[in-house]
């Protein structure tokens, strides 16, 4: 015991600590599978598509804007993978939001930031009624959020069609000129710097001599400061702790007086707050609503998080891992327009790249629980 | 008297019609372990229960360093500084030790809205106090999952001694582990007894609790069969006290009347 207690005092010269080099370290870490897939994919599209203009500014920012709408709901719901849950419920929220947003607006005359604040509202309450059902009937998440897919999907449609009589409510554009609060969703980021690179000739331009870039979107700001602060949360803070342990192991978090209803009922507000932040960044971008917006997004939101390492069952991914797996996906999406390859492929490419994320996050999980 | 850090008078409990305990009387001293004896179904874990909160007794008192006292839930025990450690652990094997040892009560910096985990400080906390015991946390980040049995068991009790706990309730913390592993965690309720915390160990292995203990209660079909001290009693008639013992005696007689059968 005594020789025992020393070695671990003077921790330097600890025979039994087994020196760990960097690589070893960062290959326990969750988002390593989706950092070395986007590097794969950078280098793969790299070769094949180099001339093609996909790594322009244009085009650059045209892939980045779709890894940044899908990154936005895939953060969230990584956070709420990681708390142990899942929310199927995103892609109706989107098409909710939306028209939360346009009807408002539209036909009741409402300052448009007023309605932006009442789809956040909705979002709050769509997301505490998710969390409040899950937390208390102990139902699987996958069940309830099933259901409030179709509920919301459906009251979205009817909704839509009983106030306006279509499923799409165009004339947003003009509102959003002078909207106080609309900028944040749709201002461009930048532009200066893309009229400067412009001038010198090294970005595209039209012919009247704006850039064809004009800036980094609005979408793409959300995307990485979203990012970061879910980082943040999990890695720094005390509710980020609370995330594992509800997610790792339910019980074993109460007993020690970790709150777990409140946590899950936190992320799945925080799921349907993000979806509608991408339903304001995709209407106003569009300048309409459409009730089909957002279709089949929570399980595009499902896949970045999963490849970005986060483990089905709870209690282990990351963040930054689900941005990566964002980009993989919009990168994927938007390069194959640039190759030979029929864009009929890319569902294949979907699927396939989440299979071997499984298994490798499989293989990473008993890395990370079984190595004596 | 005053030397007693808990005691519980007369403690009865029933379900509807099932009598599950009826006139349990420990008392628990500072720097002592208690072992709780009893075979499956004895009532030793609605005892544990009623003693960590989670029941209420329906008769009887419950006297935390002499006050009377009535917990009404598990936290107000918790408050009183008495500890359960249950035999899941309460352990996230996917979180690193750092993580596990503070969850729920995780140190802060900082001030206002960016309050933060206070990573490096748990870190180094968590490393000294597994460094107490012997176990040599390689590294405070590792997961929890990479860790023995005796280990978990042992990073349990150690949170619930950093997070002031005065008495400690184990519930059969050896009952999953080899024998050098139980011997490990065993050593480590004698070091945590001798700094002058109450222990209650429930166990229903005579082996593991005979060593370690300082006075047996046991329970037999939810009474007690007395408290003893240690002086005052063998192992051999602890497992016989035990319900199993005297079941064995009478299957030795009946093996041996087999045995002669078979023979003639």
């Amino acid at each position: 015991m005594s020789t025992k207690s020393k070695s671990i005092q003077n921790k330097s010269s600890d025979e039994r600590l087994r020196k760990v080099s960097k690589l070893k370290v960062l290959l326990n870490r969750p988002e390593l599978g989706a950092l070395g897939g986007s590097i794969l994919v950078f280098i793969f599209f790299g070769i094949i598509a180099g001339d093609t203009g996909m790594f322009s500014a244009y085009g650059t920012i045209n892939f980045l804007e779709v890894s940044a709408n899908l990154g936005i709901i895939a953060v969230a719901a990584a956070l709420l993978m990681i708390g142990g849950e899942f929310d199927l419920s995103v892609g109706s929220m989107i098409g909710f939001a939306g028209i939360c947003i346009a009807i408002p607006a539209i036909y009741w005359g409402w300052p448009l930031w007023m309605s932006i604040l009442f789809a956040f509202s909705m979002a709050v309450l769509v997301g505490y009624a998710n969390g409040i059902l899950v937390v208390r009937t102990g139902l699987p998440s996958f069940i309830v959020t099933l259901a409030m897919l179709f509920i919301l999907r459906g009251a979205t449609l009817a909704i839509t069609r009983l106030i306006t009589g279509r499923t799409q409510v165009p004339g947003l554009r003009v509102l959003v000129e002078d909207d106080p609060i609309a900028w944040i969703f749709s201002a461009d980021a930048f532009k200066f710097v893309f009229t400067w690179l412009g001038s010198l000739g090294l970005i595209e331009l039209r012919q009247d001599g704006t850039p064809l870039a004009t800036g980094i979107p609005a979408s793409v700001i959300w995307w990485i400061a979203m990012t970061l602060f879910a980082t943040w949360l999990l890695m720094k803070t005390r509710y980020g702790n609370w995330i594992f342990a509800s997610g790792g192991d339910k019980l074993g978090a109460r007993n020690v007086g970790v709150p777990v209803g409140r946590v899950k009922i936190s992320l799945f507000i925080g799921t349907a707050v993000a979806a509608t932040i991408y339903a304001c960044v995709q209407v106003l971008d569009a300048g309409s609503a459409d009730t089909m917006r957002g279709f089949l997004k929570e399980l595009e939101a499902i896949v970045a998080a999963v490849v970005g390492g986060c483990l089905l069952t709870g209690g282990y991914g990351s963040a930054i891992g689900a941005a990566f797996g964002a980009l993989i996906f919009g990168t994927v999406s938007m390069g194959i327009y640039y190759t030979d390859v029929d864009t009929d492929w890319f569902k294949v490419f979907l699927g396939v790249m989440m299979l071997i994320a499984v298994i490798f996050n499989n293989y990473i999980r008993r890395r990370v629980t079984e190595n004596k | 008297m005053s030397d007693n850090l808990i005691e519980f008078n007369n403690i009865s409990k029933f379900f509807g019609s099932v009598i599950a305990l009826k006139d349990v009387t420990m008392h628990i001293k500072r720097g002592q372990i208690m072992c709780l004896l009893g075979d499956n179904g004895a009532g030793k874990s609605t005892l544990i229960k009623t003693l960590s909160g989670v029941h209420k007794p329906d008769e009887g008192e419950i006297i935390v360093e002499g006050k009377k006292t009535v917990f009404d839930s598990p936290r107000d025990a918790l408050d009183m500084g008495i500890a359960t450690v249950y035999q899941d652990l309460a352990l996230v094997s996917l979180m690193s030790v750092t993580r596990n040892f503070f969850m729920g009560r995780e140190p802060m910096k900082g001030f206002g809205p960016f309050k933060t985990f206070d990573v490096k400080k748990a870190n180094s906390i968590a490393s000294e106090r597994m460094g107490q015991i012997g176990i040599d946390v390689r590294d405070p980040s590792q997961a929890v999952g990479t860790m023995s049995g005796g280990e978990r068991q042992c990073l349990a009790i150690s949170r619930a001694i950093y997070f002031g706990a005065k008495v400690l309730i184990l519930d059969e913390p050896t009952s999953a582990l080899g024998v050098h592993q139980a011997s490990v965690v065993l050593k480590y309720i004698v070091k945590a007894a001798s700094s002058g915390l109450g222990v209650i160990l429930i166990t229903h292995n005579v082996h593991h609790a005979y060593p370690v203990g300082n006075s047996f209660t046991i329970l037999n079909r939810g009474k007690s069969m007395g408290t003893f001290n240690k002086k005052d009693l063998s192992r051999e008639k602890l497992l016989g006290m035990m319900a199993g013992g005297e079941e064995l005696d009478k299957l030795e007689v009946e093996l041996k009347e087999i045995d002669r059968i078979v023979k003639n």
